[in-house]
Formats: C-alpha cells, sequence, structure tokens
C-alpha cells in the first residue's frame, strides 16, 4: 500500500494555465526539453569519437522531470542536480557550448577541465555542482535552506536524488534534519528504475521511495516523471509551499533510464519489454503529442523549434571545439579560496 | 588582558566573531540548550537564539553536508564534533564536497569545523583520537591544533574568517588544565605559523597541541643536564611552518618530532620526510618520531599511560639524541 499522494496526470489546458504557464512557456518547455537531448545526443556522437575522455552518462528519458522542476523554480531559488537532470542546467540557462566545453576537459568549460560530465555548475545561475557521491548533494542542498531559513529569505532549494542513492545514509541524515527544522527544501527523486544493473526492490523494500517522507515528518508525492506538466504542478506546489514556510516536500519522478548506466553499459539485464515500454512513453514524444493536441503547435512551428536546436548545438560544437585543452601548468592554482573568492552575490 | 582557561579562550573567540558577523552561526549536537558537551556554547543561545545555535539531531553528516550548503550561500558556519573521533560519519563531506568544491567548481566552502580532541582521561577507544594526521592529507583543507588559550582565541578567529574548510583540533586535556592571559580585543593568530614555545641550542623539538606541555616538562629535565632543547609548538599542521622547523634544525642539528596520534603515516613522518629532503647535511644524528603506538587508544589507566607519550619517554628520546 503506497503511503505517498499518487499524483494525477495533467489532461487539460485550462489546468495547465491555472498552473501559471501560457502558450510561450509551455513551447518553451519543450524547447528546452530537445536542447537537454540534444546536448545528450551530440555527446555521445562526442565519446564515440574519442573526443570525450574517461565515460560519458545521460538522462535519456528523464528530459521531462529535470525540464519541469527546474521550470517551477524561482530565479533566486538553488539546486544540485545531478547526472540524469541535464534539463536543469539548460533550464537554468547554462550555454550549451560550455557544457561540451567541459565535457571534452576545455578550458572554457566550467571547470576548465578539471572535473567531467555534469560535475558543473553555474552558482550565479544558482546552481551546485554534484560529486560522484550523489547522496552527498542532499545534506548541501538542505544547508542552502538552512542558510534561507536563518536569514529569513524567501528562498527554496531542490535536491535532486535517484532512487539508488535513496539508500544511502545522507539521505536519511538530509531529510531528518530538513524535516525536524521544516526547511525550505523540495527533494526529487528521479526513479528511473534502475541503479547501474540494480533494480529498484534491491533499493528500497517500500512500494515508493516518497513513502519514506512520512517518517521523517513531510508530504510524499509520486509522479509520472514524463508527463511533464504533472511534474510542473507538483513541483510548483512543493516549491510554493516550501516558501511560504510549509517545510520540505518529497517528489518521486517515475522516469525511465532509456540508456544504460553510462554509454559503455548496453543495460542488457534490463527486460526488453521494458525498453519496449519505456519508448512508447519518451517523454519528448508524450510532450510533443500533447502540445499538438492542446495548444495547436504547427509544423511550421515545430520546424522553428527544431531548426532553432539545431543551430543553436552546432555553433555550440564549433565554439567548444574551439576552446583551448586546460594549461598544466595552472594544475594546483586554486586548491584554496582567497578572501576575494568570497566577492560572490552569495556572500555579500 | 584577562586570565582565560583553553576552554574560556574559545568560547571568547567564538562569541566575539559571533557578535562581530551575523552570518557566524553554531551547529552541533547539544550546544544550544545544554550549552555543548564540554560548555563551550554556554549562554550561546540565549544571546544568539536559536537559529545562530543550532541543536542539531545526531547526524553528522547532515551536520557537515548542511554547514557546507550554508557557506556555499554566503553563511559562516562553524560545526562542533562532540568528538573529533565523531568526524568519522562526516568524512564524505569534508573529503568529496567542501575540500574539492573550490579547485573544481570555483565555489569557496568557508567552515570551521571544532574538534575536541586528544586522551588522557579514560575516553576510550572512540572518544580519545587525534585524526589531524588523516585530514592532513587532504588537500584543500586546513588543520589548527593550538596549544595555548591565546592561540586557541587567536587561531579560532582566523578559522573562521578563512575562505576555506579548517578543521579546529582543540586538546580536551587542556580545556580546563591551561590557563593563561589572553587579549580582551579581537586578534587573529595567523595560519601556518609556527611558535617557538621555548628557545634552545642543543636539540629541537617539533611538537603540537598537548604534547606542547609534555615536550616543556622533558625539555627542563634535560636543561637541568646542561642539554638546551628548543620546542617549536606546530599550531597549525596543514600549512605547516616548514621554514620554521629547518631553521631551528639548522641551529641545533638534530630532531625530534612528538606527536599524540599513532606512528605510520602521522604526520610526523611528513615533518621528518622533509628535514631529511631539505637539511640532510644540517642533521648530526637520527631524526627521532615520539608518538603513540599503532594501535586503537585504551581505556584503563595504565594502558592509556603506556599508549600516550609520557614526559620520560620524551626525556628518554631526548637524551638518546643528546648523546648521539
Amino acid at each position: 500500500m503506497a503511503i505517498a499522494r499518487e499524483a494525477e496526470p495533467v489532461g487539460s489546458l485550462s489546468e495547465v494555465k491555472e498552473a501559471g504557464l501560457d502558450r510561450e512557456d509551455l513551447l518553451g518547455i519543450y524547447r528546452n526539453m530537445l536542447i537537454t537531448r540534444g546536448v545528450e545526443e551530440r555527446g555521445h556522437i562526442l565519446y564515440r569519437q574519442g573526443k570525450i575522455p574517461g565515460s560519458f552518462y545521460t538522462g535519456r528519458g528523464n528530459e521531462a522531470a529535470s525540464t519541469a522542476v527546474a521550470t517551477a523554480m524561482g530565479p533566486d531559488d538553488v539546486g544540485t542536480p545531478l547526472h540524469r537532470d541535464m534539463g536543469v542546467h539548460i533550464t537554468r540557462g547554462v550555454e550549451p557550448w560550455k557544457i561540451f566545453a567541459q565535457f571534452m576537459g576545455r578550458q572554457d568549460g566550467p571547470t576548465h577541465g578539471r572535473d567531467g560530465n555534469v560535475h558543473m555548475a553555474d552558482a550565479k545561475l544558482g546552481m551546485i555542482a554534484m560529486v560522484s557521491h550523489l547522496p552527498a548533494m542532499l545534506p548541501v542542498a538542505v544547508g542552502c535552506a538552512l542558510a534561507f531559513r536563518i536569514r529569513e529569505e524567501r528562498r527554496v532549494a531542490v535536491a535532486w536524488f535517484g532512487e539508488g542513492a535513496s539508500a544511502r545514509g545522507d539521505t536519511h541524515e538530509g531529510m531528518t534534519l530538513a524535516g525536524t527544522r521544516d526547511l525550505p527544501v523540495v527533494f526529487v527523486c528521479d526513479n528511473n528504475q534502475w541503479a547501474y544493473s540494480t533494480p529498484t526492490h534491491l533499493e528500497f523494500a517500500t512500494e515508493h521511495v516518497a513513502d519514506r517522507a512520512q517518517a521523517y515528518g513531510f508530504e510524499g508525492v509520486v509522479v509520472d516523471g514524463t508527463d511533464v506538466l504533472a511534474v510542473y504542478r507538483e513541483a510548483k506546489r512543493a516549491i510554493e509551499k516550501a516558501r511560504n514556510g510549509g517545510g520540505p516536500t518529497l517528489i518521486e519522478c517515475l522516469t525511465l533510464r532509456m540508456e544504460g548506466h553510462a554509454v559503455h553499459d548496453d543495460a542488457f539485464y534490463v527486460p526488453k519489454v521494458m525498453f519496449e515500454k519505456w519508448a512508447e512513453n519518451d517523454p519528448i514524444e508524450r510532450f510533443r503529442t500533447w502540445l499538438r493536441d492542446n495548444v495547436g503547435m504547427s509544423d511550421d512551428d515545430e520546424a522553428e523549434i527544431t531548426n532553432g536546436v539545431k543551430k543553436l548545438l552546432n555553433d555550440a560544437l564549433q565554439r567548444a571545439e574551439d576552446s583551448p585543452l586546460p594549461d598544466p601548468a595552472d594544475l594546483t592554482d586554486g586548491v584554496y579560496a582567497t578572501p576575494e573568492d568570497l566577492d560572490t552575490p552569495h556572500h555579500k | 588582558m584577562a586570565e582565560l582557561t583553553y576552554l574560556q579562550a574559545i568560547s571568547d573567540g567564538l562569541r566575539t566573531e559571533m557578535r562581530r558577523n551575523d552570518k557566524v552561526f553554531l551547529i552541533g549536537e547539544d550546544v544550544g540548550v545544554y550549552g555543548g558537551a564540554f560548555k563551550v556554547s554556554l549562554g550561546f543561545q540565549e544571546e544568539f537564539g536559536p537559529w545562530r545555535v543550532i541543536d542539531a539531531p545526531l547526524a553528522e553528516t547532515a551536520i557537515l553536508g548542511a554547514c557546507t550548503g550554508a557557506a556555499m550561500m554566503g553563511m559562516r558556519p562553524v560545526a562542533e564534533m562532540q568528538f573529533a573521533d565523531f568526524i568519522s560519519c562526516a568524512w564524505d563531506h569534508l573529503v568529496t564536497v567542501a575540500a574539492k568544491q573550490r579547485w573544481r567548481a570555483g565555489t569557496p566552502v568557508p567552515i570551521v569545523v571544532r574538534l575536541p580532541s586528544g586522551g588522557g582521561f579514560s575516553g576510550g577507544p572512540f572518544h580519545s583520537q587525534n585524526p589531524e594526521s588523516s585530514f592532513a592529507h587532504i588537500p584543500g583543507l586546513k588543520c589548527v591544533c593550538p596549544s595555548t588559550p591565546e592561540d586557541a582565541k587567536g587561531l579560532l578567529i582566523s578559522a573562521i574568517e578563512d575562505p576555506n574548510p579548517v578543521l579546529f583540533f582543540e586538546h580536551k586535556h587542556l580545556y580546563r588544565r591551561i590557563k593563561a592571559e589572553v587579549p580582551e580585543e579581537r586578534y587573529t593568530t595567523p595560519i601556518g605559523k609556527a611558535r617557538i614555545h621555548k628557545e634552545g641550542d642543543d636539540l629541537t623539538v617539533v611538537t603540537w597541541g598537548a604534547m606542547v606541555y609534555t615536550a616543556e616538562e622533558a625539555a627542563q629535565q634535560l636543561e637541568n643536564d646542561g642539554v638546551s632543547v628548543e620546542i617549536i609548538d606546530l599550531r597549525t599542521i596543514l600549512p605547516w611552518d616548514k621554514a620554521a622547523v629547518l631553521e631551528s634544525v639548522r641551529k641545533t642539528s638534530k630532531l625530534l618530532v612528538l606527536h599524540e596520534d599513532t606512528h605510520t603515516g602521522g604526520f610526523g613522518a611528513e615533518i621528518v620526510a622533509s628535514v631529511a629532503e631539505e637539511a640532510f647535511e644540517d642533521l648530526d644524528g637520527p631524526v627521532r618520531r615520539i608518538t603513540a603506538p599503532d594501535c586503537p587508544v585504551p581505556f584503563a589507566p595504565p594502558l592509556e599511560k603506556a599508549y600516550i607519550p609520557q614526559v620520560e619517554d620524551v626525556v628518554k628520546g631526548l637524551r638518546e639524541l643528546a648523546e648521539y
């Protein structure tokens, strides 16, 4: 028996308008989802071409969940997106060429070649760079919320994690602190059903990850993570609740991992029927159909968006390839911060 | 100048910064209503309120992780570990997140972690450790180990002012045993600068924390034999004042490193290796290390006495070195 609330799908346009989204917003979300997938598809090609060192991770199947939550955040809110959450970086306004430069370990990437993949963040856009120890980012986001609470600012922190990360103690401790202090934080679990090769029933014994929320003293919600509008509605509700002093919410987005854990992984352990079912629920296709049916997205509208995204990514790729490799002479610079480093918007 | 215990000096430093800067807050287990297990923050919650003196759940990972997030949002958190031993539960947050964030993502993480450390009172394996060497191996962290009340206040203020994660090891055995004059006004003691605790010409002892006083007693006995011992109190081990150590070794030509942490891979090994690399020609004898043995900290008094370096151990080591 599920303890968490199971959110209804979004159907009508009027419902979406009530949530504060107009036609332009909706097409913008669609565009961001296409950029998100496009960045990762191009990244995959770069990897195959040997232009990306190390490994490469994608979030195919998670575009709706990540884009929707980021759309629901306010400009001063902050978050800790993980490696399936490219849509958050795109929605918050990170330029794709910087992401390609990051993938390729170039000087102009956000970490200047010091870290790879989606281990990056533009702090000015309210994001904190993830570490590989994924659940570690939950207590960090809780700390952001604590700072907002101490200073009595109406800001919210969003903490992302996967159903795999839900197994570790950091998740429990972060939620305990957030619950005891009613902090303005929203926990977003992208449950993409596989943690590398481990299925959900070996990660948690409840029906839903969100069922745990009750034990921490706040609400848990399960939402179809392929339904971008339902995720938006639930995220918006939770974020505004947190902003208004209502404390945390745990939103579990049931998403898909349409590829392996990383591009080296062929996911042989995922049953074929599951992939087939996922293909039918592709979040981008699903939203595309909805837009055509509900807001009259025409062939022309679609071509304009698709061509715009294609051009953006072509230009971005070129610019990233033009970016120099980092200089080993600077390797040990910046291990320690200087007082000047504190001259940031957050520290003023 | 007022005469303060080591513990009062820490409270004084913390109170000074909390009064001066409303971004500074304290979080830890029992730090609020109870005033901390050792009463460092006694009365703080009354003065600063429950949102700046925060009683946390028993969750070191959450405490350190939250400090990291709050620091990134512009706060200056001070975390209290009830005992330094419990920092093991928060290792990941210091080492994985806080220590690397400036270098890889450009985000400074100005946090201070207060760590009541050290043995000498039958605290047993989990309330007596000196884990500073483990953290001295982590680029991006700073490790501070004051031995005097004046340094405890000045270094704590420096640590809070520092834009990096700083581990502040406060030795429990010094809390109420050591008392000295401490300036009433705000001052900082630089991180990375050693202090000559006692000048001497024949032998150099490099140490920190409570062992400074063990070295002092041992040196007194050597002085009675006509051997002059210089004691360098490193004060901070990451960064550590290599120049001060080399200068003293070049003067005395003999070095003994003394620490309460265990032997293998202890910070003494780093000091000795650096001296071997950079002052080999100046040495007139083998470098010596006196440390705890490679075993957990024991509980029963005779065992603990055998574990923690005692004055007589240091006297013996110094005599051997003097006669070499």
